[in-house]
């Protein structure tokens, strides 16, 4: 018989619980898994060829640039990218019906996305660090302060686009969908926030624009405000890296990532209502 | 699951049945759900006692999913009562769910997870669940503990499905559509486990199927629901009055096949008897069979 001594499992408890199972999940579908951490390691090696010769300003590399930009892409493609087609998977093979149907307070089920979000995104980071820093010159700062800049940009990146990620999982109507109407948008965006394309300002003026309205952009000139010397400045927009501009937009992005979460959320796919 | 010959459901303690409803682990009254200005369920009424294997038979689109899941506490209804263990599936909080079941169809889910750690880390949802290796014995997964779910067959994925289901000890499973697909042999060793849950564990089971075979196997009673409504309501040996309709005699005469029907046919056989001998040859007594009713039951109202 049942006694009274029963006690409910905790929520901290089942938050762990669900990570376990995402982390174990992304790990053991090893393609996939290859191919998330490489597409920005790839796509640097080769623009980064490119790039390599030209100086953007007197002493500094375009590639170092470019690598510094590729570690906001890497995240937009661990955070935004990944995150929404794993959500829309979830929906599309039962694994939200289910938890739905288990005693499960559903705050669970995004610490399990929460913390496999930080932990690919974490991987991604020192994957194009590595590759940056070994062929691309890019330096890896001693200043602390440094590091802590990087931290907050990291964390209102991360959280900004696993966000827009979360939002984005309800347009596709499934997985197969999934791949296209998330990349494009996201290719497209890399695009004109200059992920690709260094310095910023060689894209036309309009493109720029479009650019500063999305997070990617702020994240990219952040990281180059990190890892490159402060001469570098320069070649940004503005002239100036803006670390206030940038905590702003991202803040905001955070705040209305999660105010379109709340409200398009589905646990049930349009087929079954 | 046939070594457990359980005295069990009958013989247990004694419930008070349906006509105190105070027991009952589903009430229904007048549950209407409108789609786009068409009514998926169109009043139904519904009593599950504790305990009772409960089938919900239907054609494809009469309502059987929508109803199913506004118990279920996935969708909501339009208008009607609704009681599952006691509370509102629309209002009930977490532990509500501490005593249902749910057996998805369809699900695809924990595909890189073993059998084992699926079995597992749904057992870590509930108060007081049974330990893994007990339930994966119990849906006969054991030898395929640290296989990837990925790589079971299709009845071994629901064997799985049924494991995640009952691992909390719910008072109430619910079953969708279970057999699906199956090859004739895991539909019966399917069966048994249902027989074996409901007998061992006097565990309330709603069952939906298209499967009329399955009814008679499992199901204590079952409902017709056809566009939006039930239709009729009883045991299977009963529903629609086929225990009592006309009965067809068939039997070899002269070398040719006869048949009469008749509401006697006691008196039929015996008068045979007289006339042919002690052995008539050929002889059969049917009644209509399930499927019969069925498609009489769906039939009248296409």
């Amino acid at each position: 018989m049942t006694t009274l001594t029963l006690r409910d499992p905790s929520v901290w408890d089942l938050c762990t619980a669900r990570a376990g199972v995402e982390l174990r999940q992304f790990f053991r579908e090893r393609t996939a898994m290859i191919f998330t951490f490489a597409l920005p390691v790839v796509l640097l090696t080769l623009l980064g060829s490119i790039f390599d010769k030209q100086a953007a300003v007197p002493g500094i590399p375009s590639s170092q640039l470019l690598a510094a930009g590729m570690i906001a892409g890497g995240i937009g493609s661990t955070c935004f990218v990944n995150l929404a087609t794993s959500i829309v998977s979830d929906r599309e093979d039962g694994t939200l019906k289910r938890l739905r149907g288990v005693p499960m307070p559903p705050i669970a089920y995004f610490a399990g996305k929460v913390v496999l979000v930080l932990v690919t995104a974490v991987a991604e980071v020192v994957l194009v660090l590595a590759v940056g820093s070994a062929f691309f010159d890019l330096p890896l700062p001693r200043d602390p302060a440094r590091w802590a800049t990087f931290t907050w940009i990291f964390l209102l990146g991360v959280t900004g686009c696993a966000l827009l990620g979360t939002a984005m999982s309800s347009v596709p109507r499934s997985v197969r969908g999934a791949a296209p109407i998330v990349n494009l948008p996201f290719l497209v965006l890399q695009f004109v926030s200059g992920i690709f394309i260094v310095p910023i300002t060689n894209l036309p003026e309009p493109l720029q624009q479009i650019g500063a309205l999305f997070p990617l952009k702020w994240m990219a000139q952040g990281f180059r405000s990190v890892f490159l010397p402060d001469a570098a400045a320069a070649t940004e927009p503005a002239g100036a890296w803006e670390h206030g501009r940038i905590a702003m937009v991202l803040a905001a992005w955070c705040l209305g990532g999660l105010i379109l979460c709340l409200t398009t959320f589905r646990w049930q796919g349009r087929k079954d209502g | 699951m046939d070594s457990c010959p359980s005295p069990a459901r009958r013989a247990g303690p004694p419930r008070t049945r349906t006509l105190t409803g105070v027991t009952d682990a589903v009430r229904v009254r007048d549950l209407r759900k409108t789609y786009q200005g068409s009514p998926a369920v169109d009043g139904v009424d519904l009593d599950i006692a504790d305990g009772e294997v409960f089938a919900l038979l239907g054609p494809n689109g009469a309502g059987k999913t929508t109803t199913v899941e506004i118990l279920e506490g996935f969708r909501r209804r339009d208008s009607g009562e609704v009681s599952v263990l006691g509370e509102d599936p629309q209002r009930a909080g977490r532990r509500w769910r501490y005593g249902i079941g749910l057996v998805l169809q369809n699900a695809s889910d924990m595909a890189d997870m073993t059998v084992a750690e699926t079995v597992r880390h749904f057992a870590r949802f509930y108060p007081d669940p049974r330990p893994a290796e007990e339930v994966m014995d119990l849906v006969g997964l054991t030898g395929k503990a640290g296989r990837k779910v990925r790589t079971l067959s299709g009845g071994q994925r629901r064997r799985v499905d049924v494991a995640i289901g009952v691992v909390g000890r719910p008072r109430l499973l619910f079953l969708d559509e279970p057999t699906t697909g199956f090859d004739p042999e895991a539909r019966r060793q399917f069966w048994s486990l249902i027989t074996t849950l409901s007998e061992q564990d006097g565990t309330t089971i709603l069952l939906t199927t298209h499967y009329l075979d399955e009814v008679e196997a499992l199901a204590n009673r079952v409902a017709v629901l056809a566009a939006g409504r039930i239709r009729a309501v009883g045991t299977p040996r009963d529903l629609g009055g086929r225990d009592t309709a006309e009965a067809t005699v068939g039997w070899i005469e002269d070398g040719e096949h006869r048949s009469t029907r008749t509401h006697k046919p006691t008196v039929v056989v015996s008068e045979l008897a007289g006339r042919i001998g002690d052995e008539i040859p050929g002889l059969v007594v049917t009644r209509p069979s399930l499927e019969d009713v069925y498609l009489d039951l769906i039939g009248s109202v296409r």
